[in-house]
């Protein structure tokens, strides 16, 4: 295609720019246009399609509606236990503060939550919340809060959404921000959006692997962007393999199964019948999970003494056990274990509250899952890991760019709880559209795009249109998550992160070679070209940081280096680019946690219910 | 494995034609896998929308062999081996490219339509409502917006009529905000008047296509229908729910779409 370069493509200008329209997209659009900002969505897809949409099982917020007894320290020491210890304390507390309001406000938005007997929003179990905590729609609750939020949003004055856009690279003027240049995807033409914030909201890279619950737009988008721009990314090691992603048949492999199954009463069992998770309960957990199965139906029944069956530790432990149990050759026919929900509930009551597994089972694997067990393994689903930003402002250390949602990291350290993501990204959505606008109220001078950096950006994106030969760009994605699902998967060793770095060597060789056939004009082929690099900065670093990490904590599993280790305890693995290109690793020691939420996160149950939010 | 042939639709706003391509077909492979194949083998730049490849996010609609579905949820075992597969974009839309239309319409009925107006009357715990008097508006709201039921809706697709009527999936929207107990505008003139619900027919096209199965017509539409005809031609009965009915309403207009939403 012929080159359009800075100086005669499509300028547009807004205050903000907010990339990315799942739910933290355009939280933090809301947020940032009703501080009177012009703000600009841009998103890859059309509005309300975004990964937010296919959350299943709820918004984790102490609400306390269906149990008086929780509290926003509950939820915080829940928060912080399942993280393994190495949350960014101060996002912990912010999040399990602000929750229950953000779900409220919601309410005010126009979101039907199902309802408690009272009439108030109802909340359901998942795994490593103490009490029934999230707000929830039957197994949509994304759906229902995307709609809520993109339906909010087209009314907010000053917001302009930009769909079918993608965003290529952050354009500085000096150490400010002054831009950012995208392309539309349907006509194929380039566009600078000028601007002095540009808030990332791009969710995670999982479609670097082959097995995923994440859909095309999820490679990594933000992590390229900050990283090239300067920012930092932090522990991006920990990867959350979902326990229950479908299996088979092979073309839906990795598709999720909702939490919300095991949190209504699902059990897993292998091939010989044996309901195995517990077998499994760490030591740590063991004072609050049921130690027979009699328990266990009896916490079912509402019993509030008896405690909670060991399906819902949290997600780290369940993929790991089921991981352990395929390799005993106590698998299911299809390499992954048994979800029974049949033998457990009514079948109009499964209809009822998982009426989207019900229809996908029904019609993807022929199964119906009021009469039969589902099979399900582990399915690369979530970034722990990602942008390091301040706990307050959202702001990464690139002046002028924020991140919220789960392409930043920190909030959920080593481990995520089921339920926190849609409420990280209510909280962090807002803070950080708050957190540019205090940014550009603070701004002197009006920082202008560079446009060096603007031409070269689109020299790199139109070359494998304008060469004449190169490998296919779809196959060499196929190689890249093959290299990812043998090398970094839910275990990990020296040797395979060594030699998965290896080969990734070898693809970013191929991929700046690579050729797309046809025009510039909606062709799908140049896009997956272009993502090419994105996917393997993401690739490349959760590599990297899992080989630095020598030990195993939460989703990082590493069977060279068993077990929870002290020296890591309070350790950040930093990745940022170095002058001459290259990633650069480093260790960071954490800094000592307040006293107030240290305290919190080590007392008693019983000290905390019923305490004063 | 099999192999298994496709008639696709390829070209843009100027024209096309239908392309024929043979891929290697497994065991429950959906429509949409077989165009993925088709683009790492035979064709890179065959245009498709496409997300979560779940039935949730209502990105890949097209018609097949001449059904509007989704692609993702349309499994190859459902049509006999031997049989070539027709593939073609949504009609009622303008084509961008191969199988992606332009919905931007859609986005834009969207922005007419008043935004929910909550009563002051929440508690501090939020707002108190039974789940028996949200199930209807919880039925709307499953809606995925994959625009199907507007690609066969009889006033848009055959007769064009974009201007007059906001179609079923809006039909939806409206009643889903008419229909919360918790909302205080008053939309019956302007869903009338505005949305164009007298143009409706009433052929539960829209229903038949609707793969979340929301009962569009008979559960939204049709109720809508009731409402403009208790309000302008029974005054009567209305000025009685007015004056011993439940709570106020004020009415509220379309809003006059500025142009913010591109595609």
């Amino acid at each position: 295609m012929g080159m359009n370069l800075s100086s005669d493509i499509q300028r547009i200008r807004h205050d903000v720019v907010v990339i990315g329209a799942g739910g933290a997209g355009l939280r933090a659009a809301i947020a940032s246009s009703s501080r009177g900002l012009d703000t600009g969505v841009v998103c890859k897809s059309l509005l309300g399609k975004a990964h937010t949409v296919m959350a299943e099982g709820g918004c984790a917020a102490a609400l306390g509606n269906a149990d008086s007894r929780d509290n926003w320290k509950v939820h915080f020491r829940d928060t912080m236990r399942g993280g393994k210890f190495l949350n960014q304390w101060e996002m912990a507390e912010l999040h399990a503060k602000h929750a229950p309001d953000e779900v409220k406000l919601l309410e005010q938005w126009g979101a039907v939550f199902d309802r408690t007997p009272e009439g108030l929003i109802g909340q359901r179990n998942f795994g490593g919340h103490r009490y029934p905590r999230l707000a929830h729609v039957g197994d949509r609750t994304g759906l229902e809060m995307i709609r809520t939020l993109q339906d909010h949003a087209i009314h907010q004055q000053g917001i302009q959404v930009h769909m079918e856009c993608t965003a290529l690279r952050i354009v500085m003027d000096g150490d400010k921000l002054a831009g950012v240049l995208a392309y539309w995807r349907d006509a194929g033409r380039f566009v600078l959006f000028e601007c002095n914030a540009v808030i990332l909201a791009t969710g995670g890279g999982g479609k670097a692997w082959r097995i995923t619950s994440n859909s095309w737009e999820y490679t990594g988008d933000g992590f390229d962007l900050a990283y090239k721009a300067g920012a930092e990314l932090v522990n991006m090691e920990f990867t959350q393999f979902h326990p229950t992603g479908m299996v088979w048949p092979p073309s839906v492999r990795g598709i999720l199964v909702t939490e919300g199954v095991r949190g209504d009463g699902g059990i897993l069992l292998n091939s010989e019948g044996e309901r195995f998770m517990f077998n499994y309960i760490p030591e740590k957990f063991a004072a609050e999970t049921a130690d027979s199965e009699e328990e266990a139906e009896r916490w079912l029944a509402g019993d509030k003494n008896a405690r909670r069956p060991p399906e819902l530790l949290t997600r780290d432990v369940v993929a790991r056990a089921i991981t352990k149990e395929v390799q005993a050759g106590r698998g299911s026919p299809h390499g992954g274990v048994f979800l029974d929900i049949a033998s457990r509930r009514p079948a109009d009551v499964i209809r009822r509250k998982l009426p989207s597994m019900y229809h996908q089972f029904k019609e993807l694997a022929e199964v119906d899952i009021t009469k039969d067990a589902m099979e399900v393994g582990p399915t690369l689903h979530y970034f722990m890991g990602g942008i390091r930003v301040d706990s307050n402002t959202q702001m990464t250390r690139v002046p002028g760019l924020f991140a919220c949602g789960e392409c930043s990291g920190g909030m959920h350290g080593a481990n995520r709880l089921g339920g926190n993501s849609l409420s990280d990204l209510l909280v962090f959505g807002m803070l950080a559209g708050n957190g540019a606008a205090d940014y550009l109220d603070k701004l002197e001078a009006t920082p202008q795009a560079s446009s060096e950096t603007v031409d070269a950006a689109i020299r790199e994106a139109t070359a494998p249109l304008n060469r004449e030969e190169g490998p296919n760009p779809y196959l060499l994605h196929e190689e890249l998550q093959d290299v990812m699902n043998n090398g970094v998967n839910i275990v990990r060793d020296k040797e395979g992160l060594e030699s998965a770095i290896q080969s990734l060597d070898s693809l970013k060789q191929k991929a700046s070679a690579v050729k797309a056939h046809g025009s510039s004009q909606y062709n799908p082929g140049w896009h997956e070209a272009i993502s090419l690099s994105p996917l393997l900065i993401t690739a490349e670093s959760v590599a990297r940081a899992a080989l630095a990490r020598e030990e195993s904590r939460g989703a990082h599993t590493r069977i060279d280096f068993p077990g929870e280790q002290d020296r890591w305890q309070a350790v950040h693995v930093i990745i940022s680019k170095s002058a001459d290109g290259s990633m650069n690793v480093r260790q960071e020691s954490a800094q000592a946690p307040p006293e107030r939420l240290s305290e919190i996160a080590h007392s008693s149950l019983t000290d905390l219910e019923g305490g004063s939010a | 494995m099999s192999q298994r042939n496709f008639k696709i639709w390829r070209g843009d706003a100027d024209g096309g034609e239908f392309k024929d391509y043979s891929v290697e077909c497994g065991e429950g492979m959906v429509v949409l896998d077989a165009i993925h194949r088709i683009q790492t083998e035979h064709s890179g730049d065959l245009a498709v929308r496409w997300n979560c490849k779940a039935g949730k996010c209502g990105s890949c609609s097209m018609e097949i062999d001449g059904k509007p579905k989704l692609s993702c949820m349309t499994r190859l075992s459902d049509y006999q081996p031997e049989k070539t597969v027709t593939v073609q974009p949504i009609k009622a839309f303008p084509i961008i490219r191969d199988l992606v239309s332009d919905v931007s319409w859609n986005y834009e009925q969207n922005k007419r339509i008043h935004p929910f107006q909550p009563d002051e009357s929440s508690s501090e715990k939020g707002l108190v409502m039974h789940q028996k008097d949200v199930d209807r508006v919880q039925e709307f709201r499953k809606c995925i917006e994959c625009f199907l039921c507007q690609d066969v809706c009889h006033v848009l697709r055959d007769h064009e009529k974009h201007d007059e009527f906001v179609g079923p999936k809006f039909m939806i929207r409206l009643a889903g905000l008419e229909m919360h107990p918790a909302d205080t505008a008053d939309r019956i003139a302007s869903i009338r008047e505005d949305f164009g619900s007298g143009l409706c027919n009433i052929t539960r096209c829209c229903t038949d296509v609707c793969p979340e199965h929301i009962v569009i017509t008979d559960n939204a539409i049709i109720p809508l229908k009731e409402r403009v005809v208790d309000r302008y031609y029974d005054p009567v009965a209305w000025l009685l729910g007015k004056l011993f009915g439940g709570r106020k309403k004020k009415p509220v207009d379309a809003i006059e779409p500025t142009k913010t939403i591109r595609v």
